[in-house]
């Protein structure tokens, strides 16, 4: 199956604040009480949602002027704690193609790169400067630039580099972001390696 | 120059380098539960793949069992789909399934250990990111994704990069009434809760050799609340004692091999590390969470912190803390009245937390507002606490006694919190919503800290309540 080369994102983004939003608020564990995944998209962010609007407040996705947004932008540790594969496919069945983040935790960052959704770090003041922007001018364009390492903006003078480890970087860029292919391709080898460790060979 | 234990077992389980320069890792364990593994079995089939080797793949049920009414159909009809589910797919793969009837089920990272399939030495995934559990047998084990379950069941292989070493060194001697879950959440606590990201700790020292298999069990368990996706203790005697005699241990001559085998692959004296973090035993105290990350840790003797008073980068999510927790800032820890005591899950769920819990409360009974319950890790767990007068013990205490399973570990089965309740958990997680209601409040302590805030209804210091000195 040949993947799309993702050497950019375009589109508009949704500032999410806070540190640490782990994969419980991204999608909490009532909704993986199913067998796929489709229909996870509604459910992102659920409870943050309605915890915002008890207090009063707006949560980001629930405003309308960031509806259609397919960047989602946010703090430090993004998607920590649970290892759910859900957490991600809720975003991009959400709309989301594309995270901005000061940091990510691992196995999100491994989940998602294997959806085909590039997860890159952009410094704090970066990201507040471009969230002040989208606030401002929410039908702002984004543009995450994978071959130029830089996230610009259509309207205004905002360009900002950001960081993407090759590992994840070269996969997206070439569309082999999803490995099972390459993992099939060296199924000979595989097999040698299991018969020469004990614990499996015998 | 010396090799750690991860590059050893790194290098025994390479298959290839991949294009993208990671590496293609053999998988030599792979265990899978209910939640993780049906959409990873439906991409299998889609692909036109099977299960390469199913005899290294091992299931169970833990995440969305019930605890009380066990009987099938559960009354949630998407919980019994996904046993049933989970079934059909072991069955038709032919992968060994610690089903409900076998008296082996349990939560997955319980499991594992208890029946020895968990080894030093071995590659373990699972689509769990607590697998980190494993690594206190000297194993590399990893929490993955579906797409990466897929990847194992298909291939016994995943795309992953080498992560560095960070060394934790804990050295001398816990004071009585401190527990290896006051000494992780200490770590967390220093280190930052993305500290770990991109490392594997490697867990040693004084105390650690002093420490039980469960204890080390409870310390790996936790190292991915500190970002690192693997956590893992040299295997010694500790090691291979707790192994003897187990289901799928080696056995006879193999036995003597694969010992001979678990001591080389330990960390050399001279191994390199990428980092070296030392901690003192004496320093730690009974230990608690008071927010909303398990980072937001402090001694139990300790007030609520001010959100001001801290690094500024620790600032935003502390003021979000205290207004989920609903608790003010230069509260003392001690005295918080709690509404629930939750005993269980993979980090405190095993039998020597029940026994030390157990030897405390005996004759002692639960503050009268307050929901205790105690759910074994395993049908293992459960049976030997019930043979050994455990399960009697916290009856009589007015502790509901379970079936086992996840529970109140995550919101995914009839065991929850209801609106903003608060919960003493020996569990791993406080985030929001964690515990199965939004509003609902979490605070992670070690087992007997769980108990002492049942017996009292409130937040307490265990060393008083017990009187262990
Ligand atoms: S007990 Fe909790 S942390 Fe452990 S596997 Fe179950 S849900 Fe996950």
């Amino acid at each position: 199956m040949a993947l799309e080369k993702i050497t950019q994102v375009s589109g508009c983004g949704v500032f999410v604040p806070g540190d640490d939003i782990d994969t419980d608020r991204i999608i909490p564990a009532r909704f993986m009480k199913c067998v796929t995944f489709d229909g996870l998209g509604e459910f992102a962010f659920a409870d943050a949602k309605l915890a915002e609007k008890a207090a009063g407040r707006l949560h980001a996705l629930d405003d309308s002027r960031f509806n259609g947004a397919t960047i989602l932008i946010s703090g430090s540790n993004f998607g920590c704690g649970s290892s759910r594969e859900h957490a991600p496919q809720a975003l991009y069945r959400y709309g989301f193609r594309a995270i901005i983040a000061e940091s990510f935790a691992e196995i999100f960052f491994g989940n998602s790169t294997t959806l085909g959704i590039p997860c890159v770090k952009m410094s704090k003041n970066d990201i507040a400067d471009l969230a002040a922007l989208i606030e401002k001018n929410p039908s702002i364009q984004v543009t995450i630039d994978l071959t130029e390492s830089k996230v610009t903006t259509d309207d205004v003078d905002f360009a900002a580099e950001f960081s993407l480890p090759g590992h994840a970087r070269e996969p997206l860029m070439n569309g082999r972001w999803d490995s099972i292919a390459d993992l099939v391709d060296g199924l000979e080898d595989v097999k040698t390696r299991v018969a020469t460790i004990p614990y499996l060979s015998c | 120059m010396g090799k750690t234990l991860l590059d050893k077992v790194w290098e025994e389980h390479t298959v290839r380098t991949l294009p993208d320069g990671r590496t293609q890792l053999l998988i030599g364990t792979h265990l899978i539960h209910e939640v993780t593994s049906p959409q990873a079995f439906g991409m299998v089939r889609d692909l036109g793949l099977k299960v390469l080797y199913p005899n290294r793949t091992f299931a169970t049920v833990d995440h969305i069992v019930p605890t009380d009414q066990r009987a099938e159909p559960f009354s949630d009809p998407l919980a019994d789909a996904m046993v049933k589910e989970l079934r059909k797919n072991c069955a038709e793969s032919g992968v060994t399934f610690f089903d409900l009837p076998s008296g082996n089920q349990g939560i997955v990272h319980i499991v594992g250990p208890e029946q020895g399939i968990t080894q030093p030495g071995t590659t373990i995934a699972c689509g769990d990111s607590h697998t980190s559990t494993h690594g206190a047998f000297g194993a590399i084990a990893f929490g993955i994704g579906t797409s990466q379950v897929r990847d194992v069941l298909a291939t016994q292989t995943m795309a992953i990069g080498k992560p560095k070493v960070r060394r934790i060194n804990v050295d001398g001697k816990l004071a009585p009434g401190v527990y290896s879950k006051d000494v992780i959440l200490h770590i967390i606590r220093h280190l930052g809760v993305n500290g770990g990201i991109g490392y594997a700790y490697e867990f040693a020292g004084s105390t650690f050799d002093a420490f039980t298999q469960e204890e080390r069990m409870t310390v790996c368990n936790m190292s991915i609340e500190g970002g690192a996706r693997v956590g893992y203790v040299n295997p010694d005697e500790t090691t291979f004692e707790y192994l003897r005699g187990r289901p799928y241990s080696p056995k006879g001559a193999e036995w003597d091999a694969a010992v001979a085998r678990w001591k080389a692959v330990a960390s050399d004296k001279d191994a390199v590390y990428d980092d070296i973090v030392n901690f003192k035993a004496e320093a730690i105290l009974p230990t608690i969470t008071w927010g909303i990350t398990p980072g937001q840790a402090i001694f139990i003797d300790e007030a609520i912190p001010n959100p001001d008073d801290l690094p500024e980068k620790d600032r935003a999510t502390a003021h979000e803390a205290i207004e989920h927790m609903k608790l003010t800032a230069g509260t003392p820890a001690i005295g918080i009245k709690i509404d629930v005591a939750f005993l269980g899950s993979c980090t405190n769920g095993r039998l020597s937390d029940l026994q030390e819990v157990a030897k405390h409360i005996r004759g002692r009974k639960v503050a009268s507002h307050v929901k205790a319950i105690v759910v074994p890790g395993s049908q293992g767990v459960a049976s030997v606490a019930e043979k050994m007068g455990l399960a009697e013990i916290f009856r009589e205490a007015g502790f509901e006694w379970r079936g086992a399973g996840c529970s109140m570990c995550l919101g995914m089965n009839p065991d929850k919190l209801v609106g903003d309740q608060l919960c003493a958990s020996s569990s791993n997680r406080n985030f929001k919503g964690r515990q199965g209601s939004p509003t609902g409040r979490t605070m992670l302590m070690s087992p007997i800290m769980v108990a002492a805030a049942a017996l009292t209804g409130e937040v307490s210091d265990a060393r008083k309540v017990f009187g262990i000195h």
